[in-house]
């Protein structure tokens, strides 16, 4: 699916990054801990996360995932959408729980 | 052989700015026309150490030497050192504080992590000294 997709299907709010919204993904990982992302994550394109700091585009940026989605509403401050602006990765916003947003993604065909 | 050379300082007093070496490192090997995989392992066996630099050693320096088929990198902090480095490479086995844990880190993995993504690894420590980890990655 694209990433305009997930908008759609997560009822998201675009932070930045709207002019990459026709890119395709094809995984996506949920996690709180950047640590656990950096061990086990191969290739997935797309973190959900509850996490706001600076580091959590820093390491979607070393995994070179394309998308971040805040979750459960949250939403960072400018400095971190303003990073991943300049890094090119798109940041959606949803009201969505983790478990939510991942199983709204994962049945309709984002893989793990 | 000819090789580039480049150093950081990796601020310890700055969490927001803890990957800026790494990241620089990880562009600096994109533009040379290393391999996708390769460099996303530089990255994330660099980044690891910077974070644990900034989040245990109040910082350091960094120091890269990049060859045409490897990469050496040089971890050196003042910080408080590691008193039994055979339990702080285990998976799971962290001394970070809360705080941290709350920052997305301190899950025990950061060494292991750097271990994983690296071809050679050699960390050497003196408690109340420092600490200087010494990552190699071969490029595909």
């Amino acid at each position: 699916m694209t990433i305009r997709e997930v908008v759609k299907l997560l009822d998201a709010e675009i932070l930045c990054g709207a002019e990459h919204l026709d890119t395709e993904i094809h995984t996506a990982c949920g996690s709180d801990m950047m640590s656990d992302v950096l061990a086990y994550v191969k290739d997935q394109s797309v973190l959900l996360t509850g996490l706001l700091n600076p580091q959590v585009v820093r390491t979607a940026e070393m995994m070179d995932m394309l998308c971040i989605v805040f979750v459960r509403g949250k939403r960072p401050e400018q400095p971190v959408i303003d990073l991943a602006a300049e890094k090119g990765i798109v940041l959606l916003t949803t009201e969505k729980r983790l478990f939510v947003a991942c199983g709204i993604l994962y049945t309709n065909g984002l893989g793990g | 052989m000819q090789c580039i050379r480049l150093e950081y300082d990796v601020d310890g007093e700055n969490f927001a700015s803890a990957g800026n070496a790494s990241e620089s490192v990880k562009r600096t090997l994109k533009q040379m026309g290393v391999s996708p995989a390769s460099v996303r392992r530089v990255a994330i066996a660099m980044y690891e150490g910077e974070i644990n630099m900034v989040i245990h050693a109040h910082g350091g320096k960094a120091e890269v030497e990049i060859y045409p088929d490897r990469i050496d990198i040089y971890l050196k902090d003042k910080g408080p050192g590691i008193a039994d480095i055979d339990l702080a490479m285990k998976a799971g086995y962290s001394t970070a504080t809360e705080s941290i844990r709350s920052l997305g880190f301190g899950a025990g993995m950061g060494l292991p992590n750097m271990k994983k993504y690296s071809d050679e690894m050699k960390i050497d420590s003196a408690v109340g000294v420092g600490t200087t980890v010494y990552l190699r990655v071969d490029f595909e």
